[in-house]
């Protein structure tokens, strides 16, 4: 992260609402995201889990309310080249993982000549450098996410967004998965995650958004949250009640 | 069922004798059929895909006209580039009319908006799968243009065959900017049109039989390259 | 990958270039019957091996062939229909109109013929037979100078094509082969010149029904594109084929063509 002045985070949310078609998704949620830390976005099926993330990563536009990175000065172009989203199913180009890789320093503006060299080391940080040459199209489903990680951590992102990057995998590459999710959080990047996995939560999070209906219900310390939630909506989902 | 055989038989004989006319009418129609398919595709892949990714007013409206191109009639637009290309039209000093390069240029235009439209398609749906995934690595919208024509090339390589079928096919255009002149623009269709005319029918069955032969064996060529192509890629 | 295929249609741009290596040459817009005949496979490699210069003949309706020439598309004509010739040098965009040579129309039929017009001499009277008789009468209907012909004919015998509707007399908008194939597909009489028809292939069971009528006579002119008009007109190499084609040699060339036994045009050049 050598020559990049300031930080973009915090992340600021306030009264950040979204609604489609008439529909209000997301309800005037305020959050600060804040560096460092692990945050696990939980809640039940429709609770706008997702739609948060993609609002934070800016893929939607707020309808209502307002995002703010930093200090708030900072322009958009060098807003999206700082944070990294890895999605459930990730969307590879037809051609090898190693070229995956290199489309992406591509568009971070590596000099061409440096990109070959500075893909494999990444692919080798992910356990894929046997598969440099193979179509990334072709490989399973955990290698592909592993893949989509590889592909994040060139971005050196200060902030890595995970939408249930796991849910689609089995237990051999789920492990994979957090192991590189705890690689990114070491080099000091911020983790914002949903997942269905409870048992995931528990090993990953620091602290714990919880949202249902669209809105915010609670944010608590991880250690706290699985011990007895504040809000009523969050024990129960905890209990594995159906919660909406 | 007689003429069928004899046109069988010419076509087989004028293939395996190496007729040096039908030599020179065939090369000229994959010339000119190759070239405009070579210039539409230049022209049509990156226009269509850059009307799948931007959006600007009017966009609905530039589709609707850009798919209803498709259907050109060869003649009238061979009647337009004769008039452009004509010595008393606005071109006419460049001495282009009945040459193989008007013909190309007549072709390209049909050409074009089968391309243009196929490939703008192909790219739309592409932006569907990857669009949210291209935003989130902050790839610009033009390099985006790129990125998807590659990723799409096995369809878009069906869009330019479709376009390599119209533009042999074709009688109307060439026949009017060619001017179908013996051993400078007569091409495939021209010669099969003035042979019918002439009431030589297994002869011009035969030429249409070469033709579509022709168009056969370009057509397993790309096949085959694309399947080896799409085995190495997934 | 761009710079590729930049590349390869270049190539291709210069390989289609490729067939124009005839340095020097004309174009002579000419008829489809006159083409379709074989006529110019006959004259224009003479007139080649003595000058060195390349006819390249587009052939098209008359009425085309005087419109090309009118917007300087063509050096050199060679057409038959005498009124547009002397309308297109009067309205200045000819020069130097010749008559080149004739050849005549016949009246082809299906050999059975329904309109009993065998034997008949005269041609307005044939045509009158297949007016009376409804017989199926395939007509080029585009203006060329065979269907204006054709036109006179039937106003001589008296017919009005006009009010026969669409039943027996059929309008088809082609060139003479492809009115000739028609013909012969649907049995019907039609009026074609005699070039066409002797090369014609595809007859079936036509035959001449009638011949040698004076109405039939169809001569060709030869008119030089005014250079004055336009820029580009090759004028000398123009007026080289032109003086050819009405000099001695080229009527010879004429004179001698013949398919079988049957000689297709005869000279007239004054």
């Amino acid at each position: 992260m050598v020559g990049r002045d300031g930080s973009i985070l915090p992340l600021e949310l306030s009264r950040v609402g979204f609604s489609a078609g008439g529909r209000p998704l997301i309800r005037d949620i305020s959050l600060r995201l804040e560096a460092g830390s692990r945050t696990l976005v939980l809640g039940p099926n429709g609770a706008g889990k997702s739609l948060l993330l993609r609002l934070c990563h800016g893929l939607l536009t707020p309808t209502g309310g307002s995002i703010r990175w930093g200090d708030g000065a900072m322009a958009a172009e060098g807003l999206r080249r700082r944070q990294a989203m890895v999605f459930q199913r990730p969307v590879l180009l037809r051609r090898s993982a190693l070229a995956n890789i290199r489309y992406v320093l591509g568009l971070m503006g590596m000099p061409r000549h440096r990109r070959q060299a500075a893909a494999m080391a990444a692919l080798a940080r992910f356990d894929l450098a046997d598969l440099a040459l193979r179509p990334a199209r072709v490989l399973s489903g955990g290698e592909q996410q592993r893949l989509a990680l590889a592909r994040a951590w060139v971005m050196e992102p200060e902030i890595l967004f995970l939408d249930e990057p796991t849910s689609a995998l089995d237990p051999a590459a789920t492990q994979a998965v957090e192991t590189a999710i705890q690689d990114f959080h070491g080099s000091g990047a911020k983790i914002v995650m949903t997942t269905h996995d409870l048992g995931q939560a528990r090993r990953l999070a620091d602290e714990v958004v919880f949202l249902a209906g669209g809105a915010l219900e609670e944010r608590t310390p991880a250690s706290i949250f699985f011990k007895g939630p504040a809000s009523a909506r969050a024990r129960a989902f905890l209990a594995g009640e159906l919660v909406c | 069922m007689h003429d069928l055989a004899a046109a069988l038989s010419t076509a087989a004989s004028l293939v395996s004798s190496l007729d040096p006319r039908v030599l020179a009418v065939v090369s000229l129609s994959v010339q000119v059929s190759g070239g405009a398919v070579v210039l539409a595709a230049l022209i049509g892949l990156p226009l269509g895909a850059a009307l799948a990714l931007f959006t600007f007013p009017g966009r609905g409206a530039v589709v609707v006209v850009l798919n209803a191109c498709m259907g050109l009639p060869p003649v009238v637009v061979g009647l337009a580039i004769y008039l452009l290309l004509s010595r008393a039209g606005p071109l006419g000093e460049l001495g282009l009319l009945f040459t193989p390069t008007a013909m190309m240029m007549a072709q390209t235009v049909l050409v074009l908006p089968i391309i243009a439209a196929l490939s703008r398609q192909v790219v739309a749906d592409l932006w569907e799968e990857y669009g949210e995934q291209l935003r989130s690595l902050g790839a610009p919208r033009g390099s985006v243009v790129l990125t998807l024509l590659w990723d799409g090339r096995f369809s878009l390589l069906t869009a330019v065959l479709a376009g390599f079928g119209r533009a042999s096919a074709e009688v109307g255009a060439v026949m009017i900017v060619g001017g179908n002149i013996n051993g400078v623009t007569r091409t495939m269709t021209t010669a099969i049109a003035l042979e019918t005319s002439k009431g030589d029918l297994p002869l011009a069955l035969a030429l249409g039989l070469i033709l579509i032969g022709l168009v056969t064996v370009v057509n397993a060529a790309v096949f085959m390259v694309g399947q080896a192509a799409k085995r190495g890629m997934g | 990958m761009l710079r590729r295929i930049f590349m390869a249609a270049v190539l291709l741009c210069s390989l289609a270039g490729q067939g124009m290596a005839q340095e020097r040459f004309i174009t002579l817009a000419s008829t489809t019957s006159t083409e379709q005949s074989g006529l110019f496979g006959h004259l224009l490699p003479m007139f080649r091996a003595e000058t060195g210069i390349w006819v390249r003949v587009v052939a098209v309706g008359t009425g085309q062939a005087l419109k090309l020439g009118e917007r300087g598309d063509a050096d050199v004509l060679l057409v038959h229909d005498r009124l547009g010739e002397d309308k297109f040098v009067a309205e200045g965009f000819g020069i130097d109109r010749r008559d080149v040579m004739y050849n005549d129309y016949v009246l082809i039929g299906p050999k059975d013929d329904p309109a009993k017009v065998k034997g008949v001499k005269d041609v307005a009277e044939a045509f009158k037979r297949i007016g009376a008789a409804k017989a199926a009468f395939a007509s080029r209907g585009d203006d060329s100078g065979t269907h204006r012909s054709e036109l006179r004919i039937w106003k001589a015998a008296g017919v009005d094509v006009k009010a026969a509707g669409s039943g027996w007399y059929r309008e088809l908008g082609s060139g003479m082969g492809p009115t000739l194939n028609t013909a012969a597909g649907m049995n019907a009489y039609v009026l074609a010149d005699r070039g066409t028809w002797a090369s014609f292939k595809n007859r079936q069971s036509l035959a001449i029904v009638l011949e040698g009528d004076k109405a039939l006579f169809n001569p060709y002119g030869s008119i030089l594109v005014d250079p004055a008009r336009h820029s580009g007109i090759k004028s000398a190499d123009a007026k080289a084929w032109h003086q050819w084609l009405t000099g001695p040699k080229g009527q010879a060339a004429i004179a001698g063509f013949k398919i079988g036994d049957e000689q297709l045009f005869f000279p007239s050049a004054k």
